[in-house]
């Protein structure tokens, strides 16, 4: 009762809902910056990931790489990187690429690899060019598990994104880090309430994508 | 060699202190979330209408950021180390129930009415038959839950100084000394590559039927029903 207590006083503080400090404003940056993370992020594994899982060549580097990542404490880096590059948007942008980069690339590898070959030989049977058969029989195969690499690194970005707020980002994050040194229990509370939602978002939204993107086929299969 | 280790008096610890500071508030947590993930896991099986739902509330749960999970638990334990571990534990069920669920089930048949024939009861057929054979694929969800939990473990830091080696973070800001920051980094990398290492070979010692070497190394491919709890196992890293 208590913490719901403190989120209805936080939403119903009209301060809350205006200027630089407003949860509009904070909200925009969270989703701002996650996206940007997430785009560069796909850029670079998605690209690398289908063609790796195309030719099947490389797949123990890549479970090294993920290994290895998994490992790096995110938010030890993010303050590494603060303090060795000092403020701006690319301390925090270089350790939630670096976090999301192995879940998309990894899933994406797997899930091209775990194609049932058969289609594959016969598209090739039948003349198909090797990139139509990446685009056109394993992508669509291969595209709920690529979109569950993308939900995982979604969701690790917009969470490694709050904890950013401790090394001076923008974005929901503010509202717990400010809340936690000013003993503002209610505005802790309702930045952890909003930052819980929107990751519900993402989740949601990946949800969604895979039910339009995803064939009907391929979905009844599993 | 003191001085490398050397960390400021207001975190009242050696730096070794923290180490075992950190493994402990690691640990503990994934220890709890199997022992919660191993009824439920078996309730799943029993219950096939069951499995669903509960991947569905992990993954929920999952997509809580650490941060926002911490500070509403406050409210409820406080700023102690109670705060950090229950939603390290919380985290490690999504890696564990579907671990267990699919280790359970991919118990041939045949293995289970040999085990019925010898006379095995239900309780020493799960225990001496069911859970061996889905040994593999407990200590690979065991491995992931590890070195995510190790991994999130500093974000304890933000709430009164329940981070572990994490705690370092904030004297490396405060009193601009990088080479704390560099310790608890690489300290917390190490800490996780070493339980990693670990399970492995807690993993050979444990199923010794199975194939040594490279081949070992490699986890079984993925079964084909991938969504939603396959990719989860793989990449629960935060």
């Amino acid at each position: 009762m208590n913490v719901l207590h403190f989120i209805q006083q936080f939403f119903s503080d009209s301060a809350h809902w205006h200027g630089y400090d407003g949860i509009p404003t904070r909200l925009r940056e969270h989703v701002q910056y996650s996206l940007i993370a997430l785009g560069i992020a796909a850029a670079i594994g998605l690209p690398v990931g289908l063609v790796t899982g195309h030719t099947g060549r490389g797949g123990n580097s890549l479970a090294l790489i993920a290994t290895a990542a998994r490992a790096l404490p995110s938010f030890g880096l993010l303050v590494l990187m603060f303090v060795l590059l000092g403020l701006g948007h690319l301390p925090v942008m270089i350790p939630l690429v670096v976090l999301a980069v192995p879940p998309i690339l990894v899933t994406t590898y797997e899930a091209m690899r775990s194609v049932d070959p058969s289609p594959v030989d016969a598209a090739r049977g039948m003349g198909m060019a090797e990139s139509r058969i990446l685009f056109h029989v394993e992508l669509p195969v291969a595209l709920p598990l690529i979109l569950s690499g993308l939900r995982s690194a979604a969701i690790q970005i917009v969470s490694t994104a709050t904890i950013a707020a401790y090394v001076s980002l923008g974005g929901l994050g503010r509202y717990i880090v400010d809340g936690l040194y000013q003993r503002n229990y209610e505005k802790v509370v309702g930045g952890a309430s909003l930052v819980a939602v929107l990751a519900l978002v993402t989740l949601g939204f990946f949800w969604a994508v895979a039910r339009l993107t995803v064939s009907p086929g391929v979905r009844r299969g599993h | 060699m003191s001085g490398l280790f050397e960390i400021p008096s207001d975190l009242q610890n050696t730096y070794w202190g923290l180490v075992v500071l950190h493994l402990r508030l690691a640990l503990v947590p994934v220890a709890a979330g199997l022992l919660v993930a191993l009824p439920l896991a078996q309730l799943c099986v029993r219950l096939r209408w069951l499995y669903p739902p509960v991947l569905w509330v992990t993954t929920v749960l999952y997509a809580v950021p650490s941060l926002a999970f911490f500070v509403v638990l406050i409210d409820y334990t406080g700023q102690t180390e109670t705060t950090v571990m229950i939603p390290l534990a919380v985290y490690s069920l999504v890696v564990f129930v579907p671990a267990l669920v699919d280790g359970v089930r991919s118990v041939p048949q045949e293995t289970m009415d040999a085990a019925t024939a010898m006379g095995l009861g239900p309780l020493r057929r799960y225990l001496q038959v069911q859970l061996p054979i889905a040994a593999p694929a407990i200590i690979a969800g065991l491995r992931v839950a590890t070195v995510s939990s190790i991994s999130l473990v500093s974000v304890g830091m933000l709430i009164g100084n329940q981070g572990g080696l994490g705690n370092l973070l904030n004297d490396g800001m405060i009193y601009h000394q990088p080479r704390l920051i560099w310790l608890s980094v690489i300290g917390t990398a190490v800490l996780a590559i070493a339980a990693d290492a670990a399970l492995v070979v807690l993993r050979t010692v444990l199923t010794p039927w199975m194939p040594r070497g490279r081949s070992a190394a490699r986890p079984a491919p993925a079964e084909a029903r991938p969504e939603p709890a396959a990719p989860v196992l793989k990449d629960a890293a935060r």
